[in-house]
């Protein structure tokens, strides 16, 4: 019932509990009225916030999509499922919706596997353990304003940007449009948000490596496995829970993406990095038409929901197999 | 459900690897030739992701006319901070950071002391609806709060709070992620300390404020770094909210200004390292605890 760790932590003020407990029903009668005193006020200030401005938006959105509103304030039509019905045979919903699937597909890969990389070399190094963490993680606390702009300066076509300067040096033809040609935009976007976010998945893998019992390496040494050997037998298992953790947060947060592209290419060139919420920005605050940004949003919702199930579904399998 | 408890309580399953990993790092391992091949891997893989920071560094100490030179010199003539206090003196930055600081700890303050109340009230106390409504708070864990940009916007509008630090601040405090956390927290706590005191005649409040919290220090912790990291670096939202310079974030205000800038290279640079410092600060600070924070709230929000 209790685990070792919390038994320890609990020793001296457990004893007086017990006897507590034991003195009379009048005192058991006090007990349990004191555990079921004030709940209503100590949830009612977080639900208060959390209905205003989680739950009321929510259902505000599904009325908005249903209408023809704008932002100006004019009087707004019901109109039924008139917006969905414009955004499913909308070609730009559909275009954003496919760059912002092509930007995670693209995104997640490299995320993974580099931050799994990192992980390994930093847990098998076991020296510097701070410059690791502070070169991999520092650039994920910087916000997405440094590093879009810090990134869209370094590669700009200028001549003198740190891109153009290296490929000078090595003799190779500066002046690559990174961030205008349409070959080269949502590559430069994606090696941005590697660089800048690849440091939480470290961090996750590097907790997952730690929490591998040692005895299992001491085990397989003696059988006399080799580093190869334990690196495909022992450590990629160990970590499939972890890397089901990062493989799914990461969609996650990738499938949001409108940071760097808004920063970066605005979008561009030709609307070939537009993500899904720069058009619903755009429909809504530049185009005011909030009605039908909120349908798009619930497009945009419905698609994430359905990852996030799939996700729901996965780590129950897992779990059962666990416990099996 | 066992499949997310193991991540929550910070302090046991953290420090039980750490403990774990403790011998292991006794007997350092020979530098053999794979291991040298590593330290290779991980220095090439350091020097990549330095490369930027130090660009930037380098481009914002340097003087105006210098910075286009080619080939790339890392250090110009002289060092010079002429980029950063012209950005200072000129743009609104001292403005956006007092800004950020603001909202950053407003959001932090009010989500620990919100989210450590429900959670308290949700793990262990009852009341009617009390199953319903965690359930609610639950299943808010799936809305992305981008999803409600648009109504949240004209509820803003409507609330009149666009264009003010509450309209930043409020939407980012309903984070029910955070909640979940702490219930999961609170859930691994025994009761028999919390029951003591209510046998010594310690009322509700003071169990809560003066055993539980001192208790949850480490979850606490994890849950406000968390938080002030995402406030402190969040665009979207207070991009979308706030329309006067004077009331924009440091993150929105550079993005806004990043054309008055033009090729002055330098300023940009500085303005940017400006606005990037003080989180960075603070790591070096504080690594291991924003770490820790970070992978275990990040680990227990999905």
């Amino acid at each position: 019932m209790t685990p070792p760790a919390t038994t320890t932590a609990a020793t001296p003020p457990a004893a007086p509990a017990a006897e507590a407990r034991t003195q009379s029903g009048d005192g058991i009668r006090t007990v349990r009225h004191k555990w079921t005193e004030h709940g209503l006020l100590f949830t009612a200030p977080f639900l208060l916030i959390y209905a205003l401005f989680l739950i009321w938006p929510l259902l505000y959105g599904v009325k908005l999509s249903l209408g023809d509103d704008n932002i100006a304030g004019t009087e707004a039509q019901f109109i039924g499922l008139d917006n969905y019905a414009e955004a499913l045979t909308d070609p730009n919903v559909w275009s954003s919706l496919w760059n912002t699937v092509w930007f995670t597909v693209l995104s997640t890969v490299p995320l993974v596997l580099t931050g799994l990389v990192m992980a390994l070399l930093a847990h098998h190094l076991r020296v510097a353990e701070w410059l690791w963490r502070l070169s991999w993680f520092a650039p994920f606390l910087l916000p997405s304003g440094v590093v879009g702009m810090l990134w869209m300066w370094m590669i700009y076509p200028s001549g003198f940007g740190l891109a153009d300067q290296m490929l000078a040096a090595v003799g190779l033809e500066p002046g690559i449009g990174w961030l205008t040609d349409e070959r080269y935009a949502m590559l430069s976007v994606v090696l941005t948000t590697v660089w800048w976010t690849v440091g939480f998945n470290f961090l996750l893998y590097l907790a997952g490596l730690q929490a591998i019992p040692q005895h299992l390496y001491e085990a397989a040494e003696i059988d006399g496995a080799g580093p190869w050997h334990r690196l495909w037998h022992i450590t990629l298992p160990m970590l499939r829970r972890t890397t089901g953790v990062v493989v799914v947060l990461q969609l996650l947060a990738s499938l949001k993406i409108f940071d760097q592209i808004y920063i970066m290419t605005g979008g561009g060139p030709d609307d070939s990095t537009r993500p899904i919420l720069q058009y619903v920005y755009q429909s809504g605050f530049t185009g005011y038409r909030i009605g039908y940004a909120s349908a798009v949003s619930y497009i945009f919702f419905a698609l994430i929901v359905v990852v996030s199930l799939v996700q729901l579904r996965l780590s129950r399998r897992a779990s059962e197999e666990k416990a099996q | 459900m066992s499949a997310t408890a193991t991540a929550p309580p910070a302090a046991t399953p953290d420090g039980a690897a750490e403990a774990a990993a403790k011998p292991g790092s006794g007997r350092r391992p020979r530098w053999t030739g794979g291991r040298i091949a590593m330290l290779v891997a991980a220095l090439v893989l350091v020097v990549a992701w330095l490369l930027p920071l130090a660009w930037a560094v380098a481009t914002s100490l340097k003087p105006e006319s210098e910075t286009t030179k080619t080939p790339l010199e890392w250090i110009g003539s002289t060092i010079t901070f002429d980029a950063y206090s012209s950005v200072w003196e000129s743009g609104d930055l001292t403005r956006w950071m007092f800004n950020t600081f603001f909202v950053a700890g407003m959001t932090t303050l009010l989500t620990v002391a919100f989210s450590a109340m429900a959670a308290y009230g949700f793990a262990r106390t009852e009341f009617r609806g009390r199953k319903v409504l965690y359930g609610l708070v639950l299943a808010g864990i799936m809305v992305p709060p981008q999803v409600l940009i648009a109504p949240l916007f004209a509820e803003m509008v409507q609330l009149r709070l666009v264009d003010t630090y509450w309209g930043v601040i409020l939407p980012q405090v309903a984070v029910p992620a955070m909640v979940f956390i702490l219930v999961k927290f609170f859930d691994g706590v025994p009761r028999e300390l919390e029951e003591a005191a209510f046998c010594d005649g310690a009322g509700r409040w003071r169990v809560f404020l003066q055993i539980v919290l001192p208790l949850s220090r480490p979850v606490l912790a994890a849950v406000a770094i968390f938080t002030f990291i995402s406030t402190w670096n969040n665009f979207l939202w207070p991009f979308l909210v706030t329309t006067d310079p004077a009331n924009m974030t440091l993150p929105v205000g550079l993005v806004n200004v990043q054309s008055t800038y033009g090729v002055r290279y330098a300023q940009v640079m500085a303005s940017l390292v400006i606005a990037g410092l003080p989180l960075l600060v603070v790591f070096a600070l504080f690594q291991r605890q924003i770490v820790r924070g970070v992978a275990h709230t990040g680990l227990a929000g999905q």
